[in-house]
């Protein structure tokens, strides 16, 4: 009986609950081994210059991921890592410096775990947390952009995803993928012209 | 997009506003004058306007914002000035509570007891909004979902029937080492059972009750056990008897 209703309690999972969780969660504990900690006018400075990016961090790692499980935990490393690295963090840009941070984080989750690299399917589906309305709006213009958005192959989501959704620079979406300007500018052609292409599929018959 | 072969890059550069004043002027005055560029331009805009939807971005979920939040205050330097780590905090007011822990948390010494360590993670787990990673009360999903996380294989029994109903399990750390987190429940209380193979050498006593919090510590084929929880001591030892019965049932 205990048993019945424990699992009438427990919230909806995502489809592949081990999948969610690649990172231990490190977050806020201190082992002997870690740097020293920040000074408390050095944290005012990381929530001031790197705390506002936030959202545009979790924004970035949702397109690189597919998913808000494993986002919010490459996320929660990249945080991890920014501020144990924040000393060595020397003026410049600290929303392309933090967005560099997460996607490193991403490669190096993906080594570690070889599947979140496949292209799946796009999630396309209303998602649990989804109010009807939502839902509704989801089905439409919007899950058919973000289908296809996701459905681009790397670098070329990642270059479109920090120039459209980011806004970033071409400058600074170079710093952040470690590629010349040149470099920047042709995959962003290739990811728009993809783009349009199944964008443009879509809408025929 | 079919705009002339060589000016193809700056269809996207002006777009883009990455044009300085001189190209800018002397592509828009070609764009005049090519309707194949001009189309071109006119596509890219079209679909830089669909991209530009706002529901296309996802604000950080409200969790993870206070999760970093709690982590630079954990990296965060501790002031001259220390409050005492043993505020009798109760759990009764959800934001005292967290206040309270973080406070707890930042001003523990980095080489706090053991006791303080297991607290610390116990009340963690029931405030973070991350008590389990693997949500099941099926121990046979429990068990391997711990393979590869962590260099031991900790016993998992479900102990519904003794009114210990399995909630789930995390990976954790204790003294700087990952360490399995079996969550159980007690009616409305949880339960956190730490395992970890069983430390060499000399080991101070640890006492049963810390903070208002219970310990029970047990050993078994060379794990060592530390259940912590807010419940009723006996409970806890209930909880022991238990768990070593199931083991060897």
């Amino acid at each position: 009986m205990a048993r019945i209703l424990q699992f009438s309690t427990v919230r909806a999972k995502r489809p592949d609950p081990s999948a969610g969780r690649a990172l231990p969660p490190t977050a806020g504990r201190r082992t002997p081994a870690d740097p020293p900690p920040l000074s408390p006018v050095e944290a005012q400075r990381f929530r001031a210059l790197v705390l506002p990016h936030l959202d545009a961090a979790y924004g970035f790692a949702r397109y690189l991921t597919r998913d808000a499980g494993q986002a919010e935990d490459i996320v929660q490393d990249a945080f991890l890592k920014a501020l144990r690295g924040f000393a060595g963090f020397r003026g410049g840009d600290p929303r392309a410096w933090l967005f560099a941070i997460v996607r490193t984080t991403f490669l190096d989750a993906v080594r570690a775990r070889p599947a979140w690299a496949e292209p799946e399917a796009a999630e396309a589906m209303p998602s649990e947390d989804d109010t009807p309305e939502a839902a509704l709006v989801r089905q439409g213009e919007v899950a058919t952009v973000r289908g296809a958005i996701e459905a681009l192959p790397e670098p070329f989501r990642e270059t479109l995803v920090l120039r459209e959704l980011e806004e970033l620079s071409y400058r600074q979406i170079a710093e952040v993928t470690a590629a010349p300007i040149g470099t920047v500018m042709s995959r962003l052609a290739r990811a728009r012209q993809m783009l349009l292409a199944s964008l443009s599929e879509e809408a025929a018959p | 997009m079919n705009a002339c072969p060589d000016k193809a890059h700056l269809v996207h550069a002006l777009a883009d506003g990455e044009l300085d004043a001189v190209n800018a002027q002397a592509f828009e005055a070609h764009l005049k004058t090519c309707p194949d560029c001009a189309a071109a331009l006119g596509e890219l805009q079209a679909l830089r306007e669909r991209i530009a939807a706002p529901q296309l971005r996802t604000p950080a979920p409200a969790a993870l914002h206070d999760r970093i939040e709690g982590m630079i205050a954990a990296e965060t330097e501790r002031p001259r000035r220390r409050i005492p780590s043993a505020l009798p905090w109760s759990l009764a007011g959800g934001f005292a509570a967290l206040a309270a822990s973080l406070v707890a948390m930042t001003s523990l010494p980095s080489t706090t007891g053991l006791a303080d360590q297991l607290v610390a993670d116990h009340v963690r787990s029931t405030l973070a909004a991350h008590l389990v990673d693997v949500e099941t009360s099926d121990r046979h999903t429990v068990k391997p979902w711990f393979n590869g996380r962590i260099d031991f294989a900790p016993p998992v029994v479900d102990l519904a029937a003794q009114g210990f109903p399995l909630v789930g399990g995390r990976v954790d750390y204790l003294e700087g080492r990952v360490v399995a987190a079996l969550v159980y429940r007690r009616g409305k209380h949880v339960i956190n059972v730490f395992v970890r193979p069983e430390p060499k050498g000399l080991r101070l006593p640890v006492g049963r009750a810390h903070d208002g919090y219970s310990l029970v510590r047990w050993t078994e084929g060379g794990l060592e056990f530390w259940a912590v929880s807010d419940v009723e001591p006996r409970d806890l030892d209930a909880l022991k008897q238990d768990f070593i019965a199931a083991t060897h049932g």
